[in-house]
């Protein structure tokens, strides 16, 4: 199928700003499930609130848009219920990582067989540019006049600390190293989080004086270099992409599918 | 009535009725006194092939309950007071995106976590508003296990049939006492079973566009429909407005879809009410100790009659208008403030007669505390 097939044009056109990344992260989505071939009625799209997860209205596959935060709890009632649908997350870095980090980590914990595609441009953009969780350090935000003083969580570390069996980073500049990650991570059998380094030039891009859009990928291409690259040892401020992890371990509806057949003969 | 008699506390009448409605998927986070739903079910619901899930916490649970509404299944979560607070946001989710689901609250006292074990019904009004924004919701309870495990059937039926949430509002003391509970056989009560959209496949389907008779058909997840849901106000495909028109037309649709069904929607016992010169009025298990107050009067001859309330939302205005026509005294009978005896005052003609009898201070309203305002109300001292 065309990438188009894939997409409701009806409610085009989208929200996002010229230059923002999440319209090249919805490709690499649609490129990686064309891949795959699966069925558009075997996808549910569950999607919290913020820039990333209007791409659930935009795609034709079954689409929820839930609350602030909230989306891996919705998926996960969607997944428990009907465990053969294919259940993809895509969410922003303050959706996913501060309102939405305890249901993250409990997500993570269970390994429920659910992809999570982690937008992270590093600011709240739909409300106009403050710091999320993911900002860093020294960052200008319009909540941080003076500069952030509020650490990053690391999401591959923190994913992987609280239970992924698939976890893996790659930036909007890489747009087809994403589309395989992407297609690996909704073919795993267990949560899978993949974090995608994206731009926003309108806030983080201008607050942060980073330039434009073009500018903001050549960073990302600059900066994010393969899992042991010798790039990171020379400077240590760059980041590392590619799979981190890859392993595993019992999935939460295949053993609850257990516990109803142990029920079962016990009754 | 046939059926298999058990003996079980409130909490377990109200498991069975689910099941017997048809639930097949709970998220829960244990709280008390509503935990014993959440424990039962762990047990009752993969027996059957249903699902269970221990969420982190009441947010997450009444998040996954409406995504596992929307995959076909009927279902439920039990929480009270401090749990009933943190499901509020998704309540409203569940408002607007018409999903049907029912959430116990088996109240305690509040506010915070004000006092866990102990009986209250102070959440009458949050039940009401507890989520932001104008909407309507319905909220009932009993004051008996078999009528709780009849509400809670109920529940499910209205639920399925306007696409509404449905709040159970039981407390401490209904949760937690034991008595006698006839489960009726299967057939013996009406189920509604949720209505899916007869368009076939390839053919537009409108999943915000009611029928002619209000309804709105729905199809699963995984369907061969595909469409958008979400919180945001939204036009027939689901997808997002801000087109006047179409705000107010669903905001009016979500108000409508309850309030002008309100007397079809009210449930009620009436003991003694005709004629009756003092009508008690009470609900839940406040209910047990004014319905023995009015027994006890009316062997003295005095004229006493009881209104049970069993829907407190949408209030039964005019039937409480009308039952209370003719009484000198009405005397609402609540383990609050006042939280129904204000909707009382409104009700009826002649609010000055209108009395509050109630006790907030954790402990169970019994008919001697009845007695001794009833005294007071009717001029005769303490």
């Amino acid at each position: 199928m065309a990438v188009k097939d894939y997409i409701r044009e009806r409610f085009f056109p989208h929200i996002w700003c010229a230059g923002c990344g999440h319209g090249i992260v919805m490709n690499g989505l649609i490129r990686a499930i064309e891949k795959l071939a699966i069925p558009k009625n075997d996808i549910v799209m569950v999607s919290g609130i913020g820039c990333s997860s209007r791409m659930s209205g935009y795609l034709d596959f079954h689409t929820l848009h839930t609350l602030h935060g909230r989306a891996l709890a919705f998926a996960t009632g969607v997944k428990l219920s009907l465990p053969d649908l294919n259940v993809i997350v895509p969410m922003g870095d303050g959706d996913a990582l501060a309102i939405g980090g305890n249901h993250f980590i409990h997500a993570a914990r269970r390994n429920i067989d659910v992809t999570a595609l982690v937008m992270n441009n590093r600011i709240y953009g739909m409300t106009g540019g403050q710091y999320s969780p993911l900002s860093g350090r020294g960052i200008l935000a319009t909540t941080a006049p003076f500069s952030n003083i509020d650490q990053s969580f690391d999401v591959v570390e923190l994913a992987t600390a609280a239970g992924a069996t698939f976890v893996a980073r790659t930036t909007a500049y890489h747009v087809r190293e994403m589309a395989t990650i992407i297609q690996e991570a909704v073919v795993h059998k267990g949560f899978s989080v993949v974090e995608v380094m994206s731009q926003c030039p309108t806030y983080f891009g201008r607050k942060n004086r980073q330039g434009d859009a073009v500018a903001m990928l050549k960073h990302l291409r600059d900066t994010v270099h393969p899992i042991g690259a010798k790039a990171k040892d020379e400077n240590s401020d760059f980041v590392e992409r590619g799979v981190f992890v890859r392993k595993d371990r019992p999935e939460y509806c295949a053993e609850y599918d257990d516990i109803i057949r142990r029920a079962m003969e016990g009754s | 009535m046939k059926g298999t008699a058990k003996f079980v506390q409130g909490n377990e009448a109200c498991v069975e009725g689910a099941l017997y409605a048809g639930l097949k998927f709970f998220a829960g986070y244990p709280i008390t006194p509503s935990t014993e739903i959440a424990e039962h079910l762990s047990e009752r619901l993969p027996r059957i092939g249903g699902k269970f899930i221990q969420m982190e916490d009441e947010i997450a649970s009444m998040c996954a309950i409406i995504g596992a509404s929307l995959s076909g299944c009927k279902v439920m979560t039990a929480t009270s007071g401090p749990g009933f607070s943190l499901m509020q946001e998704a309540l409203g989710y569940a408002v607007m995106a018409e999903i049907p689901c029912v959430i116990a609250n088996v109240q305690r006292g509040g506010p915070s976590t004000g006092i866990p074990t102990h009986v209250s019904q102070g959440d009458v009004n949050q039940a009401r508003w507890g989520t932001h924004g104008d909407h309507s919701i319905v909220a009932l309870t009993a004051s008996n296990h078999q009528d709780v495990f009849a509400i809670t059937v109920e529940a499910f039926n209205i639920s399925e049939t306007y696409r509404t949430p449905v709040v159970l509002l039981f407390d401490e003391v209904i949760g937690h006492m034991r008595e006698r509970l006839v489960v009726p056989e299967a057939g013996d009560m009406p189920i509604v079973e949720r209505l899916k959209t007869s368009v076939r496949e390839g053919v537009d389907y409108h999943p915000y566009l009611p029928r002619e008779d209000g309804r709105l058909p729905m199809s699963d997840f995984g369907g061969v429909h595909r469409y958008n849901v979400t919180g945001l106000f939204h036009d027939m495909w689901g997808f997002p407005s801000d087109d006047p028109a179409v705000v107010h037309g669903l905001i009016r649709h979500l108000m409508d879809k309850i309030e002008n069904r309100t007397n079809q929607l009210a449930r009620y016992r009436e003991f003694y009410t005709e004629h009756a010169d003092c009508l008690l009025i009470s609900y839940g298990s406040s209910a047990r100790s004014a319905r023995h107050v009015v027994e006890r009067r009316r062997l003295r001859g005095e004229s006493f009659g009881l209104l049970e309330l069993q829907t407190l939302w949408p209030f039964p205005s005019e039937i409480v208008r009308n039952k209370c026509a003719n009484a000198r005294h009405v005397i609402v009978v609540e383990m609050n403030t006042g939280q129904v005896c204000q909707n009382v005052r409104l009700a009826v003609a002649n609010p000055e007669r209108v009395f509050l009898a109630n006790r907030v201070d954790g402990s169970f309203i019994t008919p001697t505390d009845i007695q001794r305002m009833l005294h007071l109300f009717q001029g005769k001292g303490v």
